[in-house]
């Protein structure tokens, strides 16, 4: 008869490269077995210091900055900091730029969940989601270059609205594809909802209450899979977020699966408010205030106006003046609530630029969430938070 | 949100925790509210527990750095309520020296958002039960987010092939740090114009570099 052995807990070091990390995570788990006892992640090993930096540029030159934070969604970080800005001036987007704003905001929600979903099915072990939604990012990420000249890192959306117009035919060739994403998102289903060995590996794993995601600070699509209706497009609604019409999904189970399937309905409704943008904005007219002190002056006056020429100068070398103030502006990533909280001393620099990311707050949850879970669980885990680095670590 | 509800809820607030809350104001459409850094604690229970406030959700919480405050740090609290559709931030000052309790026991997402203000700005959260670095590299001095702390920072890395592993070495930037003055001499200016203070300075006092270090006027 063998006799009992008990095994010593020990301590696995997970990362900071690893294939499952999602980007530069160091996880120290301290394990019974193969369970999971304590999860202390380490981060900051992508910290660039993006708050201080910003506290040295000019508002407008603080905008790229935005794209590097979560480079998997980047105009819905720019619209929050543009969002900041604007409350801060007191100045009114027109009508055709906020349309160009939500669209384009749901085409990054689109591109970031696909890339979310199918990551998170290649760290449970399907290879195939991943093959087909990075062609569809392609896709759209063709839109981004179209209209910002940057596949990922677009520095289009700016204080008083967007940089320039679309270009011509776009909107045509959007709406054609928003056409055939529903029968792309049916097969993408196809491959994972039922999926045997995918439900095995995310069903009950990561259960989060309701109690405890608001305990955490959860938001996005961390808070809606544990059955808390909340959406701020829906209950604090920024530019024309107000005229879409869509559901808010929310999962029942707060599971990996739930948190799955939210993200899945997401896409089908941001591909709806595509649609209802493209219908409802208006075919012509400004995307950017018309005001030279914030905004500057198209290309072609600047040829021939001494004054626009100036105008032209100050805003790239000085920047414009923001009055003095603090802001806290948020919106819906599709990770969650990202926000700028924003402190202006009248100067052309913020004074203090508070980044909160979504991810910092749904990381520090892991620890409890993968509590006596498997080794492989926590993988499933970190890859249906949907973390990425840039914006954690910042 | 009017901005009437707003006023009514900070009324409220700073009624019902009259010392530990010494005002309230309402700035472009949002709700700040001034507390006693000691009783931070209780003024978030209260905000989170009281059915008028409800706010379940510390969304955020950060600091701000004030040199030329006595108090230089104001950590910032910002709460949502979902069920009122609301928020409010609530402002507490600090110095260097004292420490303000922690909120992990009320929220318990605010360990890492504590740890990060410590790391950033060196504020000290007591009782919070995990209050290491967070942010920065191991073994790090100082804290990158005050206003003193200059941005190049001090410290950089490289591989070392002799060596054979990575080494910090003191900052060595080929061109000086530049930082330019745009302040412009037409409005807003009250202080002297950069270059000026040369005029009153001793002859033999030449300051070094040509770069304009004046910083903001």
């Amino acid at each position: 008869m063998a006799e009992e052995q008990t095994i010593k807990p020990y301590t696995l070091n997970f990362g900071p490269q690893h294939p499952a990390a999602h980007g530069v995570l160091r996880l120290v788990l301290e394990m019974d077995g193969e369970v999971v006892e304590r999860a202390d992640p380490h981060i900051g090993l992508l910290h660039r210091g993006t708050e201080k930096l910003i506290e040295y540029k000019t508002y407008i030159q603080a905008v790229p900055y935005f794209d590097r934070l979560d480079y998997v969604s980047p105009m819905c970080q720019e619209h929050a900091f543009a969002l900041g800005v604007e409350r801060l001036l007191g100045i009114q987007v027109p009508e055709r730029g906020q349309y160009i704003r939500v669209l384009f905001s749901e085409i990054t929600r689109i591109l970031n969940h696909l890339l979310n979903i199918t990551t998170f099915a290649l760290d449970v072990g399907a290879i195939t989601p991943s093959l087909w939604g990075f062609e569809e990012r392609e896709v759209l990420m063709e839109f981004y270059e179209r209209v910002s000249g940057a596949r990922l890192h677009a520095n289009y959306f700016r204080p008083g609205g967007v940089h320039q117009d679309m270009p011509a035919g776009l909107a045509d060739d959007i709406w054609e594809y928003t056409e055939r994403f529903p029968k792309f998102m049916d097969d993408l289903e196809n491959l994972l909802s039922e999926n045997r060995v995918f439900k095995q590996r995310t069903v009950d794993i990561g259960i989060v209450s309701k109690e405890e995601a608001l305990a955490w600070g959860f938001t996005g699509p961390m808070l809606r899979g544990s059955n808390v209706p909340w959406d701020l497009r829906k209950a604090q609604p920024y530019d024309v977020y107000d005229r879409m019409d869509f559901d808010v999904p929310v999962g029942l189970t707060g599971d990996c699966y739930a948190r799955y399937l939210v993200r899945m309905e997401e896409m089908r409704q941001s591909n709806r408010i595509i649609r209802q943008c493209l219908e409802q904005m208006p075919k012509e007219g400004p995307v950017m205030v018309n005001d030279r002190k914030v905004a500057p002056p198209p290309r072609g006056e600047m040829k021939r106006s001494m004054e626009a020429l100036i105008h032209h100068f100050k805003l790239y070398t000085e920047g414009f003046h923001v009055p003095a103030g603090e802001v806290y502006a948020a919106v819906e990533a599709p990770k969650g609530e990202f926000a700028v909280y924003l402190v202006s001393d009248g100067t052309n620099k913020p004074y203090r630029c508070r980044i909160r990311a979504p991810g910092f707050a749904h990381l520090q949850g892991l620890d409890f969430m993968s509590r006596g879970h498997m080794l492989a669980d926590t993988v499933a885990i970190i890859g249906s938070m949907d973390v990425v680095f840039g914006e954690i670590d910042r | 949100m009017s901005v009437q509800a707003l006023k009514d809820l900070g009324e409220n607030v700073v009624k019902a925790l009259d010392p530990d809350v010494s005002g309230f104001e309402v700035k472009l459409g949002q709700l700040i509210v001034q507390a006693r850094a000691g009783a931070i604690a209780r003024v978030l229970t209260f905000l989170r527990d009281d059915g008028a406030c409800r706010f379940e959700m510390l969304v955020d919480l950060t600091a701000v750095d004030y040199p030329e405050r006595e108090q230089r740090f104001e950590v910032v609290y910002n709460l949502l309520s979902l069920t009122h559709n609301q928020r409010i931030r609530v402002k507490v000052a600090t110095d260097e020296d004292t420490p303000v309790p922690s909120v992990a026991s009320v929220f318990p997402t605010a360990t890492w958002f504590e740890r990060e203000v410590w790391d950033m700005y060196g504020v000290f959260f007591s009782d919070n039960p995990d209050l290491r670095r967070i942010l920065t590299d191991y073994g790090f001095q100082g804290h990158p987010l005050r206003k003193d702390f200059p941005l190049t920072g001090y410290v950089e890395v490289r591989y070392d092939e002799e060596q054979k592993r990575v080494v910090y070495e003191p900052v060595r930037l080929t061109q000086d740090f530049r930082t330019f003055d745009f302040m412009s001499p037409w409005e807003g200016m009250t202080r002297l114009l950069p270059g000026d203070e040369k005029a009153e300075a001793d002859e033999g006092e030449v300051p070094t570099g040509a770069v304009n270090t004046a910083g903001k006027a």
